[in-house]
């Protein structure tokens, strides 16, 4: 197919660009196959570029030959744009709407990108799972890595490379992957060096209405447990959805049949509750109108906090029953591929001081959110602006990230990356020219061959000149394991997402600026004691030696 | 003293307010303090309460574990004892009781209070704020402004400072009449003069015009006011109270101006409430705010319910108005409520920090309490409860003033001298009656207590401490290039002020702070640069000419007392940053690795906060 076909008209003059918080524009306005373009053919004024796969929804709106679309995007913000003439604004709107709602992945603009920059680390190599393996041999010989999946005939969704229990054999696996939801079975997830607990992940099991039991998934879990020890499964339906469950093929472990574990029931929410979450919140960021009461009654029916608050109560909880109560912990939900991450991937954070580096929090996003199969295509294929029917839609994605920043401000020197990392990655994470978050599993990933024909996110992000912007000055790198506050009070609502496009960021930006100079400023200066302590150490030997020669 | 019946009593637990967990320990009291001493040697935490911040003791039904004694204090903090034997308990239950309620002025802490200064030192630390000074700054007096003796005894408004700015043209007899037309004698006065456009910032009480009448003196005050302002035709009248209470009042002889009456005003009702809904409302937020296992649902429900943030947001948008029509139109503005101590007051100095860089520094700050709440008589002795309770008096509108302050910081993270670290200190001081500033009701009441003799002056004391309530981002020059702030007033910049109203649940606040880094950072900064300087020195003695330190951008300069050092020493209750609470925030971090989030019982997990 031809983009060309698509575009009825390919540009028109004098349109007039509106965006809050900055001047208006007119220009030009230009459709591509992948970018709506807006040039004022000055040198001084920004031109916008926007790709079409990043606009949500669009609505048009006439006043006599005046047409106006407003574009709504996937990263919240909301413009303007007011095009002369009746028809071509019904072109320019029909050619967008048919543009950012192409079907096919392989039409992406991902496959169509060319780096302008020479990529010097090939993101798609950076995060091998053999890599993370050995990093695990090095403390434990208790776990290997199995070829089970290779061809993802035993779990789709998984990667092909799996850790498991040492003594547990293929043959067991193949037997506990078919007593597990999509065939996702118990696997690692994290391994505490501090004392040797660990943290795995995997679907509900199929136990159904009469109580269906699987000696294999009994024995590959037990094998994680120390003599004598007991372990927490962590559940993160309430235990009225995971009993609903067993009607539909699903249920929970029953004590009887895991009598060395202790189930423990959360209320995360279900993913499409979780999308109409995210359409409340924005709904209300987006009204200027709102009194003080009518905003916080609004904050309050959207109940995206209290999601926030319960995944990282969740994901505390689980920290914990590793940390403190030395115990090992399986967390699932039902598929497995949604809250069960976000939990797994959270308590890492907390957990894990290499997981609050850079690169650490990308080989985490890597192993607990892309290699583990969450449904990224899914999951962001519409944003909070979208009217149609929801299908699998859902912010799960960017409930983690809030939840990380939730961490990172009640921790600002723990982190050595800053909020734009993750602002960021909630923006790569739904519209890209990288193909990091294409596809829902690796499998897809493979047939896609995004790895040949498609850049890594990570081959930008990693470069020295775009890692500077994510870097936080603050960080001074601790071991320790750092328990957040879940109190209502202590969690915030993230305004450099939800607010990004409603308020004025000068003041905050010049401040933030300050303090990156203050910060810098000391360095320098530590610098210069250092040299200059060197040089009169120098000056003092040489005289001394000088005064012995005499 | 004769009220301490029982002063130690030992094996007594502290109970945490969110979780379940307690320490044990001994508790003392003294003639100012209630004092915890943990046993735990390692730790040793130890609690100083003074009596003046207690606001109320509860003596809760015994348990098997002894009886619990619930004391909330002024500052927000909740402290839940629980003493072994009940007659010790009722014992320090009845002594408090007696000792929270001082009978007279002498009883109070900042007669007693003697931070080892001499006289001089004493008199020094009263002459550091000087309205008269703060007027001439202001432009005051000048050809159309004067200062006028008509109140030099007290005679015209007892409530009123004994220097008063007025109108030239506002005589006597004008200034007589008018006073006798308002409630309290509270005839419109200046308060800030804005010298750009000439424009006058007037306050006053209510007029007694009931249904119909009028006072010719009173319209000629306002007229006069209105022409010394040649830039504007008209003055702003604003009303501060909702439209339906002042049109009440009118039925008690009170009310509002006709604007018949008055030539050239325009009217302005703005609609913030009472100090009734107001002391309702803090009660409400502080209910929620210090539930246990708080839901998120629960929070959010019980902030709006509380109103607290609508009426933050309502004083917010009165003082924005006020700011434009002065630097905007040009124009002179009047602002009254019912006395004209409470609305009035919060509105004319919030409105005056917007316009005036002045008052967003330390020293301009204390001048502007000094000016607006403290010599204009707002009345600090009925709303913080100092003496003789009369619980339908207290009100927290001076919190409120500065709540609305830190909101603004939280926008302008680089206007303000101070960190809200100084705020809080200071909240804490309006209510300790540990040094005189805040004592008494009036500029009149605290000549008669003889407050500069007899008792210390806070302004003194945080000057003496400035290095803690810095701000290190503040930045002069954006003061220099935006001199008038234009805050947002959307609903989603007004947030809930965690470290003001639950300052001394530790467990909530960041385990590190930005604020406190970078201020160790500013410390660090002049350290590094004398050795910087010592360094050269001794290289020159080997002849070798180093180059000037140069910085990319030079650092602002700034004159920075050294820092007390308070390391190690006990420190009293409310009287240090570091005993608040947001001064603990690394140390406990290393050193605590206790979860304090949740907790597991009986293999069931439980989250406790």
């Amino acid at each position: 197919m031809e983009f060309a076909e698509l575009i009825k008209t390919p540009r028109v003059d004098g349109v007039v660009l509106h965006r809050p918080f900055m001047p208006t524009v007119e220009g030009t306005l230009c459709l591509t196959g992948h970018h709506l373009i807006l040039s004022s053919r000055q040198d001084n004024t920004e031109e916008l570029w926007l790709l079409h796969a990043n606009i949500d929804s669009t609505e048009k709106r006439f006043v006599g030959s005046l047409g106006t679309i407003i574009v709504k995007c996937k990263d919240l913000r909301v413009i303007q744009l007011d095009i002369p003439g009746m028809e071509e604004c019904l072109n320019i709107a029909s050619s967008i709407e048919a543009l950012s709602t192409l079907d096919s992945v392989s039409l992406m603009y991902p496959f169509f990108y060319r780096p302008l920059f020479e990529v010097i680390e090939d993101g798609w190599q950076s995060f091998a799972p053999e890599e993370s393996f050995r990093d695990l041999e090095s403390m434990t010989d208790e776990w290997r890595l199995s070829e089970v999946n290779k061809d993802f005939s035993v779990c789709p969704s998984y990667p092909s490379l799996l850790t498991v229990p040492k003594d547990i054999d293929d043959e067991s696996l193949c037997k506990a992957a078919s007593f597990r939801h999509g065939g996702r079975f118990p696997v690692l997830s994290y391994y505490h060096k501090k004392n040797g607990m660990v943290m795995m992940r995997a679907a509900q099991p199929l136990t159904g209405t009469n109580g269906r039991r699987c000696k294999e998934d009994e024995k590959l879990i037990n094998a994680t447990l120390c003599a004598g020890k007991r372990g927490y499964i962590i559940d993160t339906r309430t235990i009225a959805v995971a009993q609903q469950a067993k009607a539909r093929g699903g249920g929970f472990e029953q004590e009887a049949n895991y009598p060395q574990w202790r189930r423990i029931h959360k209320a995360i929410e279900r993913s499409n509750v979780l999308q109409d979450s995210l359409i409340k919140l924005v709904e209300a960021c987006n009204d200027q109108s709102h009194s003080m009461d009518r905003w916080l009654s609004k904050l309050e029916a959207s109940n995206w906090q209290s999601n926030v608050k319960e995944i990282l109560t969740t994901a505390c909880l689980a920290a914990q029953c590793i940390d403190r109560e030395g115990a090992s912990v399986l967390v699932h939900g039902t598929e497995g591929t949604d809250s069960t991450l976000q939990v797994t991937s959270l308590a890492q954070i907390i957990l894990d001081p290499a997981c609050r580096t850079i690169r650490g929090f990308e080989a985490l996003i890597e192993r607990e959110w892309l290699q583990a199969g969450h449904p990224f295509h899914q999951r962001c294929a519409q944003s909070a602006y979208s009217n149609g029917k929801p299908r699998s839609e859902a912010p799960v994605f960017l409930l983690f990230l809030d939840c990380v920043w939730q961490i990172l401000r009640q921790f600002p020197c723990s982190f050595q990356f800053n909020e734009n990392l993750l602002i960021m990655l909630f923006e790569h994470a739904y519209t890209s020219q990288f193909g990091t978050f294409l596809g829902n599993c690796v499998a897809e990933r493979g047939k896609l061959q995004l790895s040949q024909k498609t850049v890594s996110l990570w081959s930008w992000v990693n470069r020295p000149q775009e890692l500077e912007r994510f870097l936080n000055p603050l960080y001074e790198p601790n071991n320790l394991v750092i328990w957040p506050s879940v109190a209502p009070q202590s969690l915030l609502l993230w305004e450099g997402v939800f607010l990004r496009w409603n308020r004025s960021t000068k003041c905050l930006d010049e401040a933030y600026q300050e303090m990156v100079h203050i910060i810098e400023y000391n360095k320098e200066l530590q610098n210069k004691v250092n040299s200059l302590r060197r040089q009169l150490a120098q000056l003092e030997t040489e005289d001394k030696m000088v005064a012995d020669l005499k | 003293m004769e009220h301490i019946r029982t002063p130690k009593v030992e094996q007594v637990k502290l109970l945490d307010r969110f979780s379940n967990k307690s320490v044990t320990g001994t508790l003392h009291l003294t003639a100012t303090h209630l004092i915890f001493v943990e046993s735990n040697s390692t730790s040793a935490q130890e609690i100083w309460i003074l009596h003046h911040h207690i606001a109320s003791v509860e003596k809760l039904s015994l348990t098997t574990s002894g009886c619990p004694l619930l004391i909330q204090c002024r500052n927000f903090r909740l402290v839940h004892f629980v003493i072994p034997r009940e007659r010790d308990c009722h014992d320090i239950y009845s002594s408090l009781l007696r000792l929270l309620r001082p009978v007279s002025y002498d009883e109070l802490y900042a007669f007693s209070y003697n931070p080892k200064q001499n006289d001089q030192e004493r008199e020094e630390g009263w002459q550091l704020i000087d309205l008269a000074a703060e007027f001439e700054r202001m432009g005051v007096p000048c050809d159309q402004w004067q200062l006028t003796d008509v109140n030099r005894e007290y005679k015209v408004c007892k409530t009123y400072p004994r220097d008063l700015y007025v109108p030239i043209t506002a005589s006597k007899p004008i200034i007589v009449g008018s006073s006798k037309f308002r409630s309290k004698g509270r005839f419109p006065v200046l308060t800030y003069f804005y010298q750009e456009k000439k424009a006058a910032v007037c306050r006053c009480s209510q007029p007694l015009s009931g249904f119909s009448a009028r006072c010719l003196e009173d319209e000629h005050m306002l007229q006069a006011i209105s022409k010394a302002n040649h830039n504007s035709r008209y003055i702003y009248v604003m009303d501060t109270r909702p439209k339906l209470n002042a049109l009440a009042n009118r039925a008690a002889g009170k009310g509002y101006e006709n604007e018949d009456n008055y030539s050239n005003i325009r009217f302005q009702f703005v609609g913030i409430e009472n100090i009734h809904v107001m002391r309702g409302s803090l009660q409400k937020l502080l209910e929620v705010v210090g539930t246990r296992s708080l839901s998120m649902t629960d929070y959010l429900v019980g902030l709006e319910n509380s109103g607290w943030l609508r009426h933050i947001k309502a004083i917010m948008d009165a003082a924005i108005f006020l700011a434009k029509a002065v630097t905007v139109e040009g124009a002179s503005v009047l602002v009254h409520c019912s006395d004209g101590w409470d609305r009035t007051a919060q509105v004319c100095a919030l409105g005056s920090l917007l316009m005036d860089p002045y008052y967003r520094t330390i020293k301009g700050f204390m001048v502007l309490i000094e000016k607006d709440w403290i010599s204009f008589g707002h009345k600090f002795a009925d709303r913080c409860d100092q003496l003789d309770p009369d619980p339908k008096e207290v009100s927290p509108i001076f919190t409120q003033f500065l709540e609305c302050v830190w909101q603004l910081t939280e926008q302008f993270p680089q206007a303000f001298e101070f960190s809200e670290w100084f705020l809080i200190q200071i909240h804490e001081h309006v209510h300790s009656c540990q040094f005189g500033n805040f004592l008494g009701n009036s500029q009149r009441q605290r000549e008669d207590l003889q407050l500069k003799e007899r008792t210390y002056s806070l302004w003194a004391h945080l000057l003496s401490e400035k290095q803690n309530y810095l701000n290190p981002l503040f930045s002069p020059s954006v003061a220099e290039s935006h001199p008038v702030l234009e805050p947002s007033t959307q609903a989603y910049h007004f947030k809930f002020w965690r470290n003001m109203y639950n300052q001394y649940d530790r467990s909530m606040h960041p385990r590190q702070s930005i604020l406190k880094h970078v201020l160790t950072l500013q410390e660090s900064k002049r350290e590094l640069e004398g050795t910087v300087q010592a360094l050269k020195t001794k290289l020159q003695k080997f002849g070798v000419s180093t180059s000037p330190l140069k910085p990319q951008t030079p650092p602002r300069e700034r004159s920075l007392p050294p820092r007390p050092h308070t390391g190690g020493e006990r420190t009293v209750e409310g009287s240090s940053a570091t005993e608040n609470g947001y001064g603990e925030l690394m140390g406990s971090f290393g050193s605590k690795n206790e979860p304090g989030v949740v907790t597991l019982e009986f293999g069931v997990a439980r989250m406790t906060c």
